[in-house]
């Protein structure tokens, strides 16, 4: 049975809490580094990359080596795949080697899905085109409730190229099933009428001071050029009436808290005195980022 | 010649003259020789379709055969194997082979290909563009003299306004009706499967109603400029459908086509990233599927079609967004109409006939799909009650890319009789 993570969407809400209450007896005191486990000794995980990540891929591999899990990350553009090899070809071939289990980013939405249809072997979606990316929505959940009591009730406004992003898809759902109230903003063609009806909760705004008023979380998505088609605005009107600037900071509660899953663009979704602010949490979403992990990929495999 | 065939104690249900009783059919040297009770032939074989309905061969007019050129896929003699098995006496091919049926040349070759290995008839379409370009006229008449029954750029839409005009006044001439696979591809550019809170949620892009809708306004606009026949292939929205009635209404000479998938299925049933659910035109929402289906009730829509669009299995075992479009249908396009249209009550037995018969050869202008004495002996034998599931392991397609394995059905095709041969009978 595979037992690996697909999406956010298929998650209930208490298995949700699991996955954070397990987090959070990962997360090291303050000034310590991660302890190490010996959980997963013995079992053999796959990073397999198709797209370009850093951040993602390093703390996946950290998380499995804290838990004695061994490691092998693929940057799959310089593999077999260049050389024409279908995507089951190329997952049946390392099946064959019988790792424990996959972690996977690709480029196309339902990657995951498409493969887990068809292998047996666990597989763990580390983001997969414009659908999903239940890892980060997960360490977003535990960084907010690193200052929060709660996510019930939580007034959390998401900005940006709402469209083409795994991450706010993921963030939705996760929030909506704790009953946040959601307001995601962003220009028109970033931000489809029908992401209304994602999840209860949800409503749009197309001007960023309406959406941001009394937020008590703001999450900024990255501009991500590469997925469209086409600019949404005109080239400089993006960062004025989109970017996230300190005057703006002040239309939310005074103890805001602002996100972002990175790798951040100074000067282009947020203004630099806004991403090292005092409210800026990106370092600590980071950071999250291994303790989630360690908790889904010891759900995984145990 | 062959011996007579006599199709005994059916139903017997002709759209083209209103039939409907039980009745023999008589057939002899590959035409229909005549249809009453108590008919009697020494040397006749007999084919017993008590308790079964007798209806005139079915015609698909919208296949894909995929020879010559991706053979790998389908081939002339495969498709026609599976149009028999799912009832058909009678299929149109699309041009988008390789290379592209543009010249009387390929038409030839399907035409007499056709002859040599299929089970049932095949009527070839001609491209109307040059390897369906969009940008010159492919030599229409000359496929005319070949064996063309229509003209299409199934699949790589004419997107030049221009270019339309000009091939629908050809059409209109040589008589022949133009058929258009409606979209615009700057509005769908991209997409995978319809737009609308489906695409949102799987992170797929979409391909919006209106990206149809707007070439069948334009297309309306140029039948009544240039006074051809107009076929609207795939038909799968609700303004397009409001839109063909409206413009027959005034005069327009406009038909159209629905086929089985776009009103049994919809975007919400599409299993998540499973690419046996891929096609253009997409499922569409439910009160698009809805419209269709209300157009099919109240006369709007001419014929089902199916879109046959085989592909080989590794080509559809790819990501959702690399994976091509079109599912096979030719199988289970009898069984859909009955679940879906005739046991719900939505339309009569009779309608489904006139659907599958005299409704795409009038679109055609075919001599067929009527047992009228002297009409060729194409016949479709089919019940309403049988239950059967469908297994596409055992198609009869090359390919294997249908939604619908596993479904049960309710009624369907018991044998398929072509030119007074039976060329398919069910196990």
């Amino acid at each position: 049975m595979n037992k690996g993570l697909l999406d956010i969407e298929s998650l209930n809400r208490a298995e949700i809490e699991a996955i954070l209450a397990r987090a959070r007896h990962f997360q090291p005191a303050e000034n310590e580094t991660y302890r190490r486990f010996e959980t997963l000794r013995g079992k053999m995980i796959v990073n397999l990359f198709f797209e370009a990540s850093t951040r993602t891929r390093v703390s996946f591999e950290i998380a499995a080596r804290r838990l004695g899990a061994e490691t092998i990350s693929i940057a799959a553009q310089g593999s077999s795949v260049s050389k024409g090899e279908s995507l089951v070809d190329t997952l049946n071939t390392l099946v064959a080697m019988r790792p424990n289990a996959i972690v996977m980013r690709h480029a196309a939405s339902g990657a995951p899905h498409f493969l887990a249809r068809h292998l047996a072997i666990p597989i763990v979606n580390a983001g997969d085109g414009t659908h999903e990316h239940p890892t980060q929505a997960l360490l977003d959940a535990l960084t907010i409730l690193d200052r929060r009591k709660s996510l019930e009730h939580l007034r959390v406004a998401i900005i940006g190229d709402i469209a083409h992003s795994r991450v706010a898809r993921s963030n939705v759902h996760l929030l909506s099933r704790f009953g946040a109230d959601i307001v995601l903003c962003g220009p028109p063609s970033l931000l489809p009428r029908e992401l209304a009806q994602l999840a209860p909760g949800v409503r749009l705004a197309y001007d960023l001071p309406e959406a941001i008023r009394d937020a008590d979380v703001i999450m900024m998505l990255r501009v991500q050029l590469e997925r469209q088609h086409e600019a949404p605005m005109a080239a400089g009107e993006y960062f004025r009436f989109y970017g996230l600037r300190l005057e703006h900071l002040e239309l939310a509660k005074p103890e805001v808290i602002v996100m972002h899953p990175g790798p951040i663009n100074r000067g282009r979704e947020l203004s630099s005195e806004v991403a090292d602010s005092q409210r800026s949490v990106i370092l600590n979403q980071v950071e999250n980022g291994v303790a989630v992990r360690m908790a889904v990929l010891e759900r995984t495999l145990t | 010649m062959s011996r007579p065939l006599l199709i005994k104690g059916g139903r017997v249900i002709d759209p083209a003259t209103r039939g409907d009783a039980t009745a023999d059919v008589l057939i002899r040297d590959g035409r229909i020789e005549a249809v009453g009770s108590g008919l009697f032939d020494p040397d006749a074989r007999v084919l017993d379709a008590t308790g079964a309905i007798v209806a005139p061969g079915f015609i698909d007019m919208h296949v894909h055969l995929r020879e010559p050129g991706i053979e790998h896929a389908e081939t002339i003699e495969t498709g026609a194997r599976a149009a028999a098995a799912g009832g058909f006496t009678t299929i149109c091919s699309m041009p988008n082979t390789m290379p592209v049926n543009d010249s009387a040349t390929v038409t030839s070759y399907i035409v007499q290909r056709a002859r040599e290995v299929a089970a049932v008839n095949v009527f070839p379409i001609g491209a109307i563009t040059k390897g369906s370009l969009g940008e010159e006229l492919a030599a229409i008449a000359s496929m005319r003299e070949a064996g063309i029954v229509a003209i299409s750029d199934d699949g790589r839409p004419v997107m030049n306004a221009r270019v339309m005009r000009r091939a629908m006044e050809l059409a209109r001439v040589l008589d022949i009706p133009v058929i258009d696979h409606c979209e615009d591809l700057n509005l769908s550019a991209g997409g995978d499967m319809h737009e609308g809170i489906q695409s949102v949620r799987l992170g797929l892009r979409g391909i919006p109603s209106a990206s149809e809708d707007v070439m069948v306004a334009r297309d309306l606009l140029l039948a009544e400029l240039t006074g051809a026949r107009y076929h609207v292939a795939h038909l799968s929205t609700a303004r397009s459908i409001a839109m063909v009635a409206f413009a027959r209404a005034k005069g327009i000479r406009v038909t159209c086509e629905v086929t089985p998938h776009h009103f049994a299925l919809t975007d919400a049933e599409i299993e998540a990233y499973d690419s046996n659910y891929k096609m253009k035109p997409p499922l569409r929402c439910r009160p698009d599927a809805d419209a269709v289906i209300q157009g099919i009730v109240d006369g709007t829509v001419d014929a089902i079609a199916t879109d046959h669009a085989p592909h080989a299995g590794d080509e559809k075992m790819q990501e959702f967004e690399r994976c091509p479009f079109g599912i096979t249908g030719l199988e289970t396009a009898v069984g859909l109409a009955l679940d879906v249209l005739v046991h719900t009550g939505r339309i009569t037995v009779n309608r489904m006939v006139e659907l599958f018969t005299t409704g795409p050869a009038n679109v055609l202008g075919l001599n067929r799909g009527t047992l009228y004495p002297g009409a060729p002996a194409d016949v479709t034998v089919f019940d309403l009650a049988a239950e059967w599931t469908y297994d596409v392991q055992q198609s009869c397609s090359k390919s294997r890319n249908s939604p619908f394995s596993g479904r049960r059905f309710r009624g369907g095709p018991l044998a398929t009789v072509v030119g007074g041969e039976i060329v398919w009978k069910r196990e």
